[in-house]
């Protein structure tokens, strides 16, 4: 008999692991009878999750932390026991920021450091000039995007609660927003940043990897009571799952793999759109320029698949940094224990040893190395930032 | 607001008939403070602006992500609490989720005075999805006797049957192949089409 799963996720190109693991049969091979349900809102994955209209979800990996220490919302406990992608995002800027940022850059355009300067000397001529302050969109306050364009811009000295203006958009409507210049720029996953380049209305400034070598994105969520209650379901949904990422990293797999997330229900836009991002080779200006990253998105391979308490911890530093909460030794470790590497271990099976993540959480173009032991260390590194006192 | 004022209530729903649908329930039932914001561009500025108690927004709005700002504590306003957040009231929280709306209460606002606004919302959403289905049933099974129509014109005329032999004809054919009639007339066009 197969266990019947409803499982929601949010139409991006980082669910992918999920919809092959279904649509290749990966599930169902495993005794899952899981039917998709396709969401509009992080708010409704999370409070659907919550209430037990579904049994796992494609989740911001954020998003999991603050409902497991229940921050701005209900406190529900949640468990991770599969990365669905590492890294995946990008900042696309209007072609006019561009074009300011460019005339300001004192450096390569792909350094961050030296992007976050202009943007510093940008956000100064505006101020004197008595121009309406940049505002930036991104997806969710508790977001890999809300902290990767804050951390960017504060490195250069740019206070994103101060300088410029932060608001949330939902993703399909980021693209509308910079056309009509209620946005100068935004953070968003794949497809949106190609679809303003093909438009001819964005360019992409930097790739998420550029500021955070390694930073988890979604991850597949499940209640911990739940997990905890259905062990052997976990084990065999991370099976799947594992089957589904090996599957998307062979890249003579991509052209079909970028079918079937291309189909209507699934996400819905071209094919060809959708396996740019999973080969890292990005339209990245109208004028056609091609940009290759190895790290753009990374489903399973270099052990990206695999759940990094590190990388919880770093998350958890953020909200700190941001004043989305204050630090507690009892949150840092309910924050890690969302990430369950022994549950992706399980899932493994025996005689199969998972690759070592490289590089480590998260590696920060700005700043010291990350040790997710000392999280005030973590923070004094940092002037800019929003700390409870 | 005073304890016999009535809440301000903010609905945020871009269907203009479903929001018109709520509206007159809210003032039939005397909530008189209602406004309907239909246009999702600066949505949360809005919202600030008109300092509601009560905001509802459907759950197929992606902009429901947006409002997720107002919980951040950096925020100088009244903070606003999801409805989810009261998990005493299980059964209430799945009525709403299937009728597809989601309320916001601001701080403060007695249960009590909250339970009739929920309420009355969901059986409005109700009501009105069931109204959308009515509607649709009705398009498709016009749309239906439209096909069925042509379709027996084609057997008439290429069979030589009369209309009631056509739909005879039709109807047996629709039960041999466990189809509906409408399908089977569809295949007849199609066919028809292909054949001209």
């Amino acid at each position: 008999m197969s266990t019947p799963l409803h499982i929601g996720f949010i139409p991006l190109v980082d669910a992918a692991a999920l919809i092959v693991a279904v649509d290749k049969g990966f599930t169902a091979a495993e005794g899952l009878d899981v039917t998709l349900v396709r969401e509009v809102s992080w708010s409704n994955v999370r409070d659907k999750l919550n209430i037990g209209l579904f049994d796992a979800a494609h989740l911001l990996a954020p998003v999991a932390i603050a409902s497991s220490l229940g921050l701005g919302h209900v406190k529900v406990p949640i468990t991770a026991p599969f990365n669905l992608g590492l890294n995946g995002n990008a900042i696309s800027v209007s072609p006019a920021l561009h074009a300011a940022l460019m005339a300001e850059i004192d450096g390569d355009p792909f350094d961050p450091m030296a992007t976050a300067l202009a943007l510093a000397r940008v956000v100064a001529a505006r101020r004197k000039s008595g121009a309406e302050p940049l505002t930036f969109g991104m997806t969710f306050p508790f977001s890999t995007h809300n902290y990767q364009l804050r951390f960017w811009m504060a490195a250069g000295a740019v206070d994103p609660d101060e300088d410029v203006r932060l608001v949330v958009l939902p993703p399909p409507y980021m693209v509308d927003s910079l056309r009509n210049g209620h946005v100068d720029g935004f953070c968003v996953g794949a497809p949106w940043n190609s679809i303003a380049v093909d438009l001819g209305i964005g360019r992409i400034l930097h790739f998420a990897s550029d500021i955070l070598i390694s930073a988890v994105e979604k991850v597949l969520a499940v209640r911990q009571d739940w997990s905890e209650r259905n062990p052997d379901v976990v084990a065999a949904l991370v099976r799947a799952h594992i089957r589904a990422a090996e599957f998307i990293e062979q890249p003579q797999n991509r052209a079909e793999a970028a079918r079937i997330l291309a189909q209507p229900e699934r996400i819905g836009v071209d094919a060809d759109v959708i396996q740019r991002t999973l080969d890292g080779r990005l339209k990245i200006a109208p004028d056609g320029t091609i940009r290759t990253s190895c790290r753009y998105l990374l489903v399973g391979r270099e052990g990206a698949a695999r759940p990094d308490p590190a990388q919880a911890a770093w998350l958890y530093a953020q909200m700190i940094r941001w004043g989305q909460t204050a630090f507690s030794p009892e949150a840092l470790n309910a924050a890690k224990a969302v990430f369950r590497p022994d549950l992706y271990d399980a899932g493994l099976g025996v005689g199969r040893k998972s690759e070592p993540t490289s590089p480590s959480a998260v590696g920060a173009f700005a700043g010291p190395a990350f040790d997710p032991d000392d999280i005030a260390g973590h923070l004094a590194a940092f002037k800019i930032g929003r700390r409870h006192p | 607001m005073g304890a016999d004022q009535s809440p301000k209530i903010v609905i945020v729903d871009e269907s203009p008939i479903r929001a018109a649908i709520l509206e007159e329930g809210l003032r039939e039932a005397g909530f008189t403070a209602v406004e309907h914001i239909r246009e999702m561009q600066s949505l949360l500025a809005r919202i600030y602006a008109l300092d509601p108690d009560v905001i509802l927004i459907d759950l197929e709005n992606p902009s429901r992500d947006v409002l997720e700002q107002m919980f951040q504590v950096s925020r100088a306003v009244r903070r606003p609490i999801a409805m989810f957040v009261d998990q005493s009231d299980a059964a209430s929280i799945q009525a709403s989720v299937d009728a597809g709306v989601s309320a916001y209460i601001v701080d403060g606002l007695k249960k009590e005075r909250i339970k009739p606004i929920l309420d009355l919302c969901i059986s409005r959403f109700n009501a009105f999805s069931k109204l959308q289905d009515e509607l649709d049933r009705a398009k498709s099974a016009l749309e239906d006797r439209k096909v069925i129509d042509r379709a027996k014109g084609i057997l008439m005329k290429v069979k030589g049957l009369t209309e009631e032999e056509a739909y005879v004809l039709l109807r047996s054919t629709a039960m041999r192949e466990k189809k509906k009639i409408g399908e089977i007339a569809q295949s007849i066009l199609t066919a028809s089409e292909l054949l001209k």
